[in-house]
This record gives C-alpha cells, sequence and structure tokens, in this order.
C-alpha cells in the first residue's frame, strides 16, 4: 500500500530501511524524527513474558493509511512512513515505527506525536500481555 | 448474509472468530446485535458498553446504522496497538 510507506507485519522491520524509503520523497528534506515502541518486560506491575499483537486485516491498514493522509495534511511535512508488527513480539522487539520528514525539525516532531496517539486511537489493532501468571488482552491505550 | 466478525476478547468471549447471519430486509445495528445476543449470551451486555467500537464494511458505524445482505460487521474491544 502506498509504495510501502504504511505496512502491517509479522516479521522484524529495518528502521534504516524504512527512513530510506521516506527519504526517497524529496530532496527538500531537512529534518526526520522516529518514534520507535518497543516491548518492555514489565507492565501493570507483572512481569512480561512475551506480547501478542492481533489486526483487522484491510480495517488497520486503511486507518494507518488516513493517519498518513491527515498527517501530511494537517501538518508541513513531505512525507511519513508507519510500520506496525502483528503477531508474537518477544520482550526487547520493536513493535511499531513512525517516521516522519520535512524541512524543518518542528513540524516532524509535532506530526510524530499526534501520528502515534492517533495510532493508538483509531488503528484496530490489539496487544496481548503474556506474563508467567496467565494471557491478558490490554483494553486501555496509555 | 452478514458476516459478524469478533476481535481480541471480544472472540474470547463469543467462542467464535466470525458467525455468519443470514438476513432478508436490511436492518439497524442495534437489531442485529439483538440478535448476535440471542446467540451469544456472553456479548449481549458488553456490546452495548460504550467502550464497544463496531465498524460495517471497515468504517466505525453506530446503532442506528443500517446494515444488508453482504455487509462485514466487526465488534472490536477498545484498541491497544503502538
Amino acid at each position: 500500500m502506498t509504495d510501502g510507506l504504511v505496512r502491517i507485519q509479522k516479521g522484524v522491520f529495518s528502521i534504516e530501511e524504512a527512513v530510506e524509503r521516506v527519504k526517497g520523497a524529496s530532496k527538500g528534506i531537512g529534518g526526520i524524527v522516529c518514534f520507535l515502541g518497543s516491548a518492555r518486560d514489565f507492565s501493570r506491575g507483572k512481569e512480561i513474558v512475551r506480547l501478542e499483537f492481533e489486526h483487522y486485516p484491510g480495517m488497520a491498514e486503511k486507518k494507518l493509511e488516513e493517519i498518513r493522509q491527515r498527517a501530511k495534511e494537517n501538518f508541513n511535512i513531505i512525507e511519513m512512513a508507519i510500520v506496525h508488527r502483528v503477531g508474537r513480539i518477544e520482550i526487547g522487539e520493536d513493535i511499531v515505527l513512525i517516521v516522519t520528514a520535512s524541512a524543518h525539525r518542528n513540524d516532524a516532531f509535532m506530526a510524530c506525536e499526534w501520528a502515534i496517539s492517533e495510532l493508538k486511537r483509531i488503528t484496530p489493532i490489539w496487544k496481548k500481555e503474556i506474563t508467567r501468571e496467565g494471557e491478558v488482552w490490554i483494553s486501555e491505550t496509555p | 448474509m452478514i458476516t459478524v466478525r469478533f476481535f481480541a476478547t471480544l472472540r474470547d468471549m463469543a467462542g467464535v472468530e466470525v458467525k455468519d447471519y443470514p438476513v432478508g430486509e436490511p436492518l439497524t445495528l442495534k437489531e442485529l446485535k439483538k440478535r448476535i445476543g440471542d446467540d451469544f449470551p456472553a456479548l449481549r451486555e458488553i456490546m452495548d458498553s460504550r467502550s464497544i467500537l463496531v465498524s460495517v464494511n471497515q468504517e466505525f458505524a453506530k446503532d442506528d446504522s443500517v446494515v444488508r445482505d453482504g455487509d462485514e460487521v466487526a465488534f472490536m474491544p477498545p484498541f491497544s496497538g503502538g
């Protein structure tokens, strides 16, 4: 979808590759901001063994593309990429990457912050935490 | 046929991922929920919770949205991606 600028995938992603895809949009890019979300080992007072993410295929990709389009309309950015992993994710592995690029850094910072919040709000993706005591679907977005 | 999908904790509660509902005339989501509640009593209350999101053909929808033959309806707990 959209030259691979929005992706949901099972496997690990390359930050460098995503940055290059974004950079390819224009030589006018002067600042790039990345948000990288990764799997931490402790949550809600419990030790986490691993995470599992599920998505609504089709709708989740559509929402990520909507976020990208709205970010380009509402912020002064040149391009944006979003990658989210699903399936089993081990502690320490990366979960989500947002790359925003603009002529000057401030626009990229603002768009990146907005995009991760919006992703959490409107994208049908769910996280399950697997602990030693059992598994629990997480249904709030801190 | 309307295809109803349940995600995450709702799927666990329903015990199924997908359920097809044969329909004649178009009906509202509220009417469809009643039929789903009859089949899955465990979902009856939670389906009306304000935190549960519903989509029709992958667009967010409300109780008075009309669904018809061929539509895909999804019941989704609050998102926790990112």
